[in-house]
């Protein structure tokens, strides 16, 4: 804040002083990303893939589906922060607050979905 | 905001003579599209069908595969095998974006060198990822 005029301030115009947060969070889950998601392209080459039983069985274990929640979120999370990036580059005006908006539902709706099967595999799937 | 649309663009698509650093420049910015929309969307699916029971993991696995041979569709096939490549070379470059954030590798070879890299890395995991799914026979 100081550089530029009162009224720029009030319509939030400028910096959303967010950036280095944002570049920063992107690099990080950059690193979750290419731990968890080489784990996991290793753990599907190795797996039966059309055996339903064997991945139920796999999905119940902790050492699958903590990973499989963490790369969830690891990947949602940049993906949101790296579309953010595109739609910033090429939408303006309003539009640009419709598809952050949309990006922001896309993000998080699939996040929750997919964690939320993850978790009923895990606590429901072992018996069946 | 005050944005006038009919102000000029300076020329920048242009007026370069195209190298491997440009093309693998646009390239993670498609490739990562391409994840997070067909990559994301197909996750979530898998994940859907898998936790919707046996049943609806069945009806998942026929879609992507045919009954005769067992083999991948030729339609999902093809959507399978270019998310492979995406997901790699995205994750290729995403390397060589945290090695430049370093300050590495600005040199004209070095630079130049590491992008052809990445297509080649890439391009040969693809390659290797689906012929250890063939030659699994499913």
């Amino acid at each position: 804040m100081g550089t530029g005029t009162g009224i720029g301030r009030v319509r939030g115009l400028g910096s959303a002083k967010q950036g280095s947060h944002h570049w920063w969070h992107h690099r990080l889950t950059a690193a979750s990303n290419l731990l968890l998601i080489t784990w996991l392209v290793v753990s599907l080459l190795r797996l039966p893939l059309y055996d339903y039983r064997a991945l139920m069985l796999w999905l119940s274990s902790p050492w699958a589906s903590v990973p499989l929640i963490l790369a969830t979120i690891s990947v949602f999370y940049h993906l949101r922060l790296g579309l953010q990036v595109v739609i910033e580059d090429y939408q303006h005006d309003f539009s640009r607050v419709v598809a952050l908006i949309l990006l922001n539902f896309y993000a998080i709706g699939g996040a929750a979905l997919a964690i939320f099967a993850l978790l009923k595999i895990a606590f429901t799937g072992a018996a069946a | 905001m005050a944005r006038n649309p009919a102000r000029p663009l300076s020329p920048h698509l242009t007026i370069w003579r195209w190298g491997p650093h440009m093309l693998v420049s646009i390239l993670h910015r498609a490739t990562g599209v391409a994840n997070a929309i067909g990559g994301g969307i197909l996750f979530v699916w898998w994940l859907l069908a898998l936790s919707g029971g046996e049943g609806s993991y069945a009806r998942f696995i026929d879609l992507m595969t045919s009954d005769e041979t067992g083999r991948v569709n030729l339609l999902p096939g093809l959507v399978l095998f270019g998310l492979t490549w995406t997901l790699f070379q995205h994750g290729c470059s995403g390397i060589r974006h945290l090695l430049l954030d370093t300050g590495a590798g600005y040199e004209l070879k070095v630079n130049k060198m590491g992008a052809i890299a990445t297509m080649v890395v890439s391009t040969a995991l693809t390659v290797l990822v689906w012929g250890a799914i063939l030659m699994r026979g499913h």
